[in-house]
């Protein structure tokens, strides 16, 4: 059989590998084949590839395990609180994440919640309804104060809808805990003791009283919100959110009912936080104003952040961390070397980031000899108390290497911490080899401030870091974690 | 009709006219310092349409500067300086130091965002509110510094001179004059030197000023500098005339602020020092006739409906938004 001239030979497929993907640039999937070889992307590839029904059912099943292996004490603060932190980001993840508004007053509609549930289920009007009743009245009036806020505001934009919300926050924490308008004979709110004595979460008669009921009960919660977020994120109206997210102006030309949507985003974050609230005032068995102060509202914005704007999966990940890293940095925590583990194993994991690989080592070993040599000298030319003290949680070795006075010498301390932000302010600002150099001093003042002040001090040191942790984010990855890198078309 | 409305028409009957000019008094002295504040926002704002949330813990800064040379130089027992020297270094290092924070905060706050997605900013900022407060809250132990722990500055409280049988304080007009000459100075700065014509330039169009020759960088340092000075400047007058100085007051006090700014037309110099005034009156006549739990709410209260009617405040130019 002859060859017919005319037809050719059909072409050879490429290979699949090496197609690229639609919409994907040749040389960004060339590079990014390069990189597949690490075990970090092949991680973060098997992460992108696993269905996402997979990852809550595994998620579900760890934390169900969690009171098998924890004390009851450690369930309440780790675990119950890890959950409820997680479902309030959650809620703030729907405003902030799928549809970008900046909403600072989300712990009014927490504290909402909270205080709609203490009113209706405590003997400070006698009223005692059941959870099944209370719990989506609270939903309902967190929704309703969301839908107002979110009319009022649905002209202003990011910033000026930042700076509402906060006085709405504002406005609500002085409302319930100084104001306290009295309404039939009785302060409504409690004034500053809020409403002590809120009666158990009781469902048909059945009451949640032991954190471990609670700690079901919460878990179940936070799978069914993930479940109801991530279909509301994969619909219509959570494309629309994406669209409205990434440019508002662009969304409104494509006849997407912006207004409608934000006050939508809004009720949704709202209804979420509001649950959140009656939970949490069930747990804490009262209603008090200064737990919906802009301190929680840094935590969940934390967790968040960290997690990454409009990821799911990423607010679990916030929630464990920042929680956790809270809990453990409390003063009353019975696990005071976790504590200083974690510290040093953040410090140590982020120097270790850095390229190329001998950097590291030559920094780590620099600051090791360099605190011994430090040691050494204030021990031999200053009084013994300059470096007899002890570092908070034994540690044998730690004594003979940071210089640790042994009460409080004058005003040391304060300048310990002055001096490391100062060195920090420093070293950030010097380029390469200096920058290098300059870690080596930083890291050991940062070393001594622990020791001397931050351990100490958990409490406040938790929020320094949570502070520092958002500007350090938002200047390296503002995607956070999880969350997808935004391409800024100006 | 609530009881609390009742409350205020007696509150009001009750104090009278001398009342009246009392709150006045005190409304026009807390004015002038929110004006001052308010002008690092409005400065801020103008020439980067960034709400900078720390501007307010700046002030606080300063008031604990201010506190710091204070407990080294003017000890309770035996002050090293006469008052008018331990006043003017007081005012010198906490400008200075405020002026200095403030060009950190933008560089490593703000500068590496200024072409991120307008939120980054924003949470950037909160940031920085709370490692400032935290980190205030860390060296200070939480405790209260009061001025008025200092005897030498006894002679600020006596009475300079009456209205109508109303004493007025030395340190009330020392506070309202030192606000005016700084406004002032600030209005010479922007409107009759090279770098206030840079400025302005930089908040009209900043890629157009770069191109113009204009290091836009430095412009916003400065403009930062300037801002906190003015904020270091009313922290150390905040403490002269309020005493309590703690980690907490810079949110408060900056979130009033900025509703002076707001009130009077963000981003306008003018408005923010007419604004300043205004809550200020508005806060203490709040405070006097509703109750001291009321003011603050009534303030924020201002805010909301400002800002939802009339965004562009007093003095503001109007600008076109489509969304």
């Amino acid at each position: 059989m002859s060859e017919t001239p005319g037809i050719p030979e059909p072409l050879e497929e490429p290979p699949k590998e090496e197609a690229s993907r639609i919409g994907v640039d040749s040389w960004v999937a060339e590079s990014e084949g390069r990189r597949a070889r690490t075990p970090a992307v092949v991680l973060a590839r098997g992460w992108a590839n696993s269905p996402d029904s997979l990852k809550l059912l595994a998620f579900v099943a760890l934390a169900s395990s969690v009171p098998f292996w924890t004390n009851e004490g450690d369930l309440f603060i780790f675990g119950l609180f890890t959950l409820l932190y997680a479902a309030l980001g959650l809620g703030l993840n729907v405003v902030v994440g799928f549809a970008g508004l900046l909403d600072l007053g989300y712990v009014a509609f927490y504290g909402i919640g909270a205080y709609t549930y203490a009113e209706l289920s405590s003997s400070q009007y006698g009223i005692h309804w059941p959870a099944e009743a209370t719990i989506p009245i609270a939903m309902a009036a967190a929704a309703l104060v969301g839908v107002v806020l979110g009319f009022a505001s649905r002209r202003l934009l990011g910033d000026y809808l930042a700076i509402v919300t906060l006085f709405l926050g504002q406005a609500f924490v002085f409302f319930t805990g100084v104001a306290n308008p009295s309404i039939a004979g009785k302060g409504l709110t409690g004034g500053a003791n809020g409403i002590p004595q809120l009666d158990p979460l009781t469902f048909f008669g059945y009451s949640l009283t032991s954190t471990k009921q609670l700690y079901y009960f919460l878990l179940i919660v936070v799978a069914l919100l993930a479940t109801a977020l991530y279909f509301a994120n994969q619909s219509r109206t959570g494309r629309a959110w994406r669209a409205l997210r990434e440019d508002p102006l662009a969304a409104e030309v494509m006849s997407i009912p912006v207004n409608r949507l934000k006050i939508l985003a809004f009720v949704f974050g709202a209804a979420v936080a509001g649950l959140c609230g009656a939970i949490y005032a069930a747990i804490e068995t009262a209603a008090v104003s200064t737990n919906f102060s802009v301190s929680v509202l840094i935590i969940i914005y934390a967790i968040v952040i960290l997690g990454g704007f409009g990821s799911i999966a990423g607010v679990f990940i916030g929630a464990i961390v920042i929680n956790c890293t809270f809990e453990f940095l409390e003063p009353q925590n019975d696990h005071p070397e976790v504590k200083r583990w974690l510290f040093y194993g953040t410090i140590v994991l982020l120097i270790a980031l850095m390229k190329p690989w001998f950097r590291p080592l030559l920094v780590l070993a620099g600051t090791i000899a360099f605190g011994f040599a430090v040691h050494a000298i204030v021990a031999s030319t200053t009084a013994a108390a300059w470096t007899s003290g002890a570092p908070v949680a034994g540690g044998k070795w730690l004594a003979q290497w940071a210089v640790i006075p042994t009460s409080s010498h004058g005003n040391f301390d304060n300048y310990l911490y002055i001096g490391l932000v100062v060195a920090i302010v420093c070293t950030a600002s010097l380029k390469g080899w200096w920058r290098t150099i300059a870690l080596v001093p930083t890291l050991y003042l940062t070393a001594l401030a622990w020791e001397n002040v931050l351990a100490q001090n958990g409490g406040v040191t938790a929020f320094i870091l949570f502070g520092a942790m958002l500007i350090g984010l938002m200047a390296s990855r503002p995607q956070g974690l999880l969350g997808t890198a935004r391409v800024e078309i100006v | 009709v609530h009881p609390v409305l009742f409350n205020v028409y007696d509150q009001i009957r009750a104090l009278g006219w001398n009342g009246a000019f009392t709150l006045l008094r005190d409304g026009v002295v807390l004015g002038s310092l929110y004006s001052l504040v308010a002008l690092g926002y409005t400065m801020v704002y103008g020439i980067l349409k960034l709400l900078n949330f720390a501007h307010g813990d700046v002030f606080m800064v300063g008031a604990f500067i201010g506190y710091g040379v204070l407990a080294q130089l003017g000890g309770p027992l035996a002050p090293a300086l006469g008052l008018v020297p331990l006043l003017l270094v007081m005012f010198a290092v906490a400008m200075f130091g405020s002026g200095i924070l403030g060009v950190v905060i933008e560089r490593f706050a703000y500068r590496p965002l200024r072409n991120a997605p307008r939120i980054a900013p924003l949470i950037s900022a909160l940031g920085v509110v709370f490692f400032l407060e935290s980190s205030v809250q860390l060296i200070t132990n939480s405790t209260h510094s009061e001025y008025s722990n200092f005897p030498v500055f006894g002679p600020l409280f006596t009475p300079m001179f009456s209205v109508a049988g109303n004493p007025v304080t030395v340190v009330q007009v020392l506070v309202v004059l030192t606000a005016i000459g700084l406004m002032v100075a600030l209005m010479f700065l922007v409107y009759r030197t090279k770098l206030g014509k840079a400025m302005r330039a930089t908040s009209f169009d900043r890629e157009a000023a770069s191109m113009m020759g204009i290091d836009t960088d430095r412009v916003i340092a400065a403009t930062f500098f300037i801002g906190s000075v003015l904020a270091g400047a009313a922290g150390v007058m905040y403490g002269l005339y309020l005493s309590d100085t703690y980690f907490f007051v810079g949110f408060l006090y900056g979130l009033k602020a900025f509703t002076a700014a707001v009130v009077g037309g963000i981003g306008s110099i003018p408005g923010a020092m007419l604004g300043g005034v205004l809550v200020g009156l508005v806060e203490s006549y709040a405070g006097g006739y509703a109750g001291g739990q009321w003011k603050d709410i009534v303030v924020f209260g201002i805010l909301i409906l400002f800002l939802v009617l009339r965004p562009t405040g007093l003095l503001g130019a109007r600008a076109i938004q489509k969304v």
